[in-house]
This record gives C-alpha cells, structure tokens and sequence, in this order.
C-alpha cells in the first residue's frame, strides 16, 4: 500500500470529490494562495478559480453560503482556515447547519462539510491554538469527525461526502506531515465508528487526533513496565461510537481519557460520563482524567509545553491508576 | 397591470390579514404556543415581491414568516397546522410559526436568527449559479438585520461573484421595539447596496402594485445575469412585534397616520375605482376567504400530533 502524508491523503479526498461537477471548493486563500497549509497548493490551476474559489475574509457567511448552496444540489466544500475563526461561524453552524433538517421536518438536509484545522502546540498564542472540536461534538444534528492518521483522513473525508448531515471536519496542523499507509482506492472509513488503535489487556487509552499519537508513545513506555494498555482513537467524537468504548472499557476494567482541549472543554467529560453510566460496575478503579490545562493557551514555550499533555504524563497516570488495584482498600 | 394580476394579489393579501387574524385568536385561544408575530400591515410586501417570481424560484425569509408561505404556494390548512404543532404542518410539526419550511413550493424557510436567512438565500443562489440555472433566490429580512454582519457580509460576496439574488428588504420601521433611527446611522437602507457596488431602490411597501412592479425589475436584472439587487419597501407593522408586545415604544398617534395605508384598503379603493372588482365581488371575496380559513382551522384541530418516533428519526438524514 502506498505510503503518504495525511495532508496528501485530504488532497487525494478532494480530488476523488471534484470528479463530480457539483463539487467546489469554498475558502479563504485556498487558491491562488494554496491553502494556508498547502493542502490545496496546485488545485486552482488544475480545477479553475471556479471550483476552488476564493472568498472574502467572512466565516459566517462563507459557512452560511455553503448551507444554502446543499440546499439546491451543489456540494460546496467548505474550508475554515482554523479552527479558532469557526467561532465566528459558530451562529451558522449551530443555529442553521445543524437545524434546518429537524426544523423543516426532515424535508430539507444539509450535506454540507466544513473542514477545518485544529490543534496547539505551535506558540501561536491563545487566539490560534485551540482544541474547540469538542464544543460542536455538544450539538445535536451535527457530526463531527477528527482523523489521526492518513488512511482516516482520506477515508472518513469521502465517508463524509457520502454523508447527508452537516459535518465539522477537524484536521490537526500538526499531522499534516505525518506518513501512512494509505489505500489507493477511495475506501471509505465510517462515521460514528472508533478504532482500536492498539490491543491491550489491563487498560483502555481513549483519545483522538494527535493525541493518539501521544498515548501509542506511551504505551512503549507502560510496555516496559509490563503493561498492556489498549488505545482507542475516537475517530467520530459525534455521534460517539459507545459500544466500542463499552467493550473496550469492560474488558480491561480501566479507563484513561486523554485529550488535548482543556480538561471540561472538549469530549472527555461526556465520554467519562458515558462509561460511568453505562460500565462503572465493570471498572477497578475511577477513571482518569488526562487533559489539556483548563488556561487560555500561552504564548511561552515551556508553559505551552506543559500545558499539553506529553507521553509520560499519560503513562504515568496509567502506572498510577493500575497500582491502586493492588493498594490495600 | 394585467387584471387577473391584480385581483390575485387582493385576494392574496385578504388571505394573509384574515389568516393572521385567526392566527391571533387560536394563539389567544392557547391553540398556538410560543412566539407568534403577526404580518398585519405588511401584506403588500410578500403579496407584491413573491408574485414577480416564477414558481420554481428560491424563497428565503425570517420569522414573520405565514405570509410568504401563503403566497408562496403553501396551503392555509399546512401554515395553520404548523403553527397548531401538527404532523399535517408544513414543518410537520418541528418547525413552528418562525419555522416555516415548503420545499416543494421552494419556501426554503423562515429563520429566527436575525439577518440569519440572508447568507442562506445568497447561497442558494451561490448553488444555482453553480449549476448554470436560470433560477434566482429572493432573501427577505427586516430592517432589524441590517445591522448584522451577516447581511454586509452577504451583500458583499453576492456583488462580487454577481449572484442570482434578490435582497428584499421589509422596513418596518422597527427592529422589535427600537426604532430604525435610533439603531441606524444610514436610516435609508437601500444606499447601504451602493458600498457593495450594487443597485438598489426603495420603494411604497404599502402600495403592493409598487412592490410588484420592483420586483419584477429586480427580477429582470438579475435573471439577465447582472448580478444582486437590493429592495428597501417601507412598510408598516400593525399590531405588535409579537404577541406578547405592549407596544409602549411607539405612539397612538403615529400609528392612527399609517391606517389610512392599509394596503388593503388602498387597493380595494383602486380596484372598485378602476372598475377591475365590484363591491358584491369584494364581499364574495371575504366570504370564500372567510370560509378558507375556517377550513384551515378545522384540518388544523383535527390533525394528528407528530410522535416521540418523529422526534429522534430528525436528528440525522439518513
């Protein structure tokens, strides 16, 4: 299978999108500019100014044009520079994307992707470096989709074009680099479904994004203390896939949630709720919590650094919790 | 003008002001929940815009919402039922009065989101472009959403890329309570369209064949490819913003000056001076309206309830 970067698996998404004429490309600078992260770099030449069109510096409508345009059988593809400027969609994407289809009574869908990137990491300041993925993951009707590898990029990419419902597609900047094996052919990879990154035993790692990344790093290190931790990348952080994280979670009786947003700003907590909910009987010991800190992220590199979670923290919290099973009750 | 033209647009808004009226009472009646905001001295503004189009062309509009659907095609009994939370609703029940959405009349819905509507109408327009239709999107707003950045965003994107799109503009003269001069440093919206590089005009949004004849030059232009157009009507709000408004932002007497506007009246005036209706047609006219909306009613009352299955098979299209 061929290896290539995550960014290159997007581009070959879109490509496999804009082989159908009602596909078009809808962004700041991702035309004659090549997108702020070169993922369209080469694409306005190819396809012309008027499939990958370039917009005027207005998220919210930009997204709100996008809406109305599904409305009639076009499929605009809808690019946010970054996640943080989505907030200024947030009204767009919250208020119509995700309503129309309940509120019209199920006449009028909206197949309409917003792809955007997330991430921290970058000492770009509090203003662009967040992890707000986790806030649209709050609204019924919408779908949110965070690809950590190359084949899922490509793969849930194309399963959000198969889509009917409005999807916040968040790419992490950091990954774009990153290589994989990844499928020739346009394989789709499902929406709502979670993958078992790793296999393990005595513990269930649940992250998305880069942090899966982050967390198989420390499996290496829980492996040298004879650990078997199992990781879990959400994928779909709505609708979440519970019957993987149940399984996962009953099987191991220990649970580690990891993310990069802030603890109570993102997934994690409803995830912890879930599994409380549903499998707390199962579990030895309470789950943990490993989390971004709840701060505006810093302009400086060691606070920034500290901020985000790393592999030994979450190692180290793994090694802790497994200890609790043998400390004397 | 064409005289069946004519009394179709009579006929159209004796539809709205009766409809409305019997809106008011159900609401009263404790038969329609949540917020209700009647279209009572704005007839000319839907009846005149909406009959330009063809009837394939896009509709987009905000929360005062009944009388765009009416003339838009949508049936009294389906607008009444919605607003009665019915499954037989236009809506089916999930929308409400501020969420009126037709797809097959192409009333692609009313919003409640202030100038909410207008990217979406833009866009629709966006898509038809796209697709090389001939078709074009009319975007209804108040003059409460001119102050969005949503309506200057929009203005801007659909001048530069000569979208198919009519920016309709209602001015009632106030944005709920506050009165357009005192939210508005350029009272005169339709010069706002002229920073966007685009045409523009006010018009009598009282007088519904000057409506009319608006917007079917605005239809022109645009359908010829020359890109948006926006139209300022003036028009008046007769009863309160929504049911549960006192109306203590504005006075008596300024109310009493814009009675004799009625663009009902003003119209049954020219058209039994004209000779195009007789009074005995008139009064035909309100019977059958009469009698319309009563049926409305009925299919309203007796119309099923949507169920809690209906409530979860709308979170996701499958």
């Amino acid at each position: 299978m061929p290896i290539i970067t995550y960014r290159e698996a997007i581009r070959q998404a879109l490509r496999e999108m804009l082989r159908d004429p009602n596909v078009f490309l809808l962004g700041e600078d991702i035309g004659a500019y090549g997108g702020a992260f070169a993922v369209t770099k080469g694409f306005a030449d190819e396809y012309g100014a008027e499939r990958i069109v370039d917009t005027p510096i207005s998220e919210s409508s930009l997204v709100g044009f996008g809406v109305g345009a599904v409305m009639v059988g076009a499929r605009p593809v809808v690019e946010i520079m970054t996640v943080n400027f989505t907030l200024l969609a947030f009204d767009t994407i919250v208020n119509h994307a995700a309503k129309i289809y309940a509120m019209s009574g199920g006449q009028i869908n909206i197949p309409l992707i917003i792809r955007t990137v997330t991430g921290s990491g970058n000492q770009l300041g509090a203003q662009h470096s967040q992890n707000i993925e986790g806030h649209y993951a709050m609204v019924p009707g919408l779908k949110v989709v965070t690809p950590a590898t190359p084949a899922d990029a490509k793969g849930l990419l194309l399963a959000a074009y198969d889509d009917k419902n409005p999807i916040f597609f968040a790419e992490h900047f950091s990954l774009y680099n990153l290589k994989g094996e990844v499928p020739d052919t346009p394989v789709r990879v499902p929406l709502g479904k979670a993958a078992i990154a790793r296999a393990g035993t005595d513990v269930t790692i649940i992250s998305y994004s880069r942090m899966l990344h982050v967390c198989l790093k420390a499996t290496e290190l829980l492996s040298d203390q004879g650990i078997s931790a199992e990781v879990i990348d959400l994928r779909t952080l709505r609708p979440l896939d519970l019957e993987t994280l149940l399984l996962s979670a009953q099987k191991t009786r220990h649970v580690v949630m990891v993310e990069e947003a802030g603890k109570g700003t993102s997934i994690g907590g409803d995830v912890i709720s879930e599994i409380q909910e549903n499998a707390a009987l199962a579990l030895k010991q309470p789950i943990r919590w490993v989390a971004g800190a709840p701060t505006p992220m810093p302009y400086n590199r060691t606070l920034e650094k500290l901020a985000i979670p790393n592999p030994e923290v979450v190692a180290d919290a793994v090694a802790e919790m497994l200890a609790g099973d043998h400390r004397p009750k | 003008m064409d005289r069946t033209m004519r009394v179709r647009m009579y006929q159209q808004m004796v539809l709205i002001r009766r409809f409305e009226e019997m809106a008011g009472e159900q609401y009263g009646r404790g038969k329609i929940g949540g917020f209700l905001h009647l279209y009572i001295g704005e007839e000319a503004c839907a009846v005149g815009a909406i009959n330009a189009l063809r009837a394939d062309d896009y509709i987009v509009t905000h929360y005062r919402d009944h009388g765009h659907a009416l003339v838009k095609g949508c049936s009294p009994r389906a607008v009444m039922a919605e607003l009665f939370g019915k499954r037989t609703g236009v809506s089916h029940g999930m929308g409400g009065s501020m969420h009126l959405f037709c797809a097959h009349t192409r009333m692609m819905g009313g919003y409640a989101i202030v100038g909410g509507g207008i990217p979406l109408g833009s866009g629709i327009a966006l898509g038809l472009k796209h697709q090389g239709s001939e078709l074009l999107c009319m975007t209804i707003f108040g003059d409460g959403a001119v102050n969005e950045g949503a309506f200057h965003e929009s203005l801007n994107m659909a001048a530069l890329w000569k979208l198919p799109v009519i920016f309709f503009c209602e001015n009632n003269l106030y944005g709920m309570g506050t009165a357009l001069t005192r939210a508005s440093a350029m009272p005169e919206i339709y010069k706002r369209a002229e920073v966007y590089a685009m045409p523009s005009q006010q018009v009598d949004g009282m007088d519904v064949e000057a409506v009319y004849r608006a917007a079917q030059e605005a239809v022109a232009h645009v359908r010829s490819g020359e890109g948006p157009i926006l139209i300022e009507a003036i028009t008046y709000r007769f009863k309160g913003h929504s049911m549960a408004d006192a109306v203590l932002y504005r006075t008596r007497e300024e109310e009493e000056r814009w009675k004799p506007r009625d663009p009902i009246a003003v119209l049954h005036q020219r058209l039994l001076q004209e000779g195009v209706l007789t009074e005995e047609a008139m009064t035909q006219i309100a019977r059958d309206t009469e009698e319309t909306v009563a049926d409305a009613v009925r299919f309203a009352e007796e119309s099923p309830e949507p169920t809690l299955e209906d409530l979860y098979r709308l979170i996701y299209a499958e």
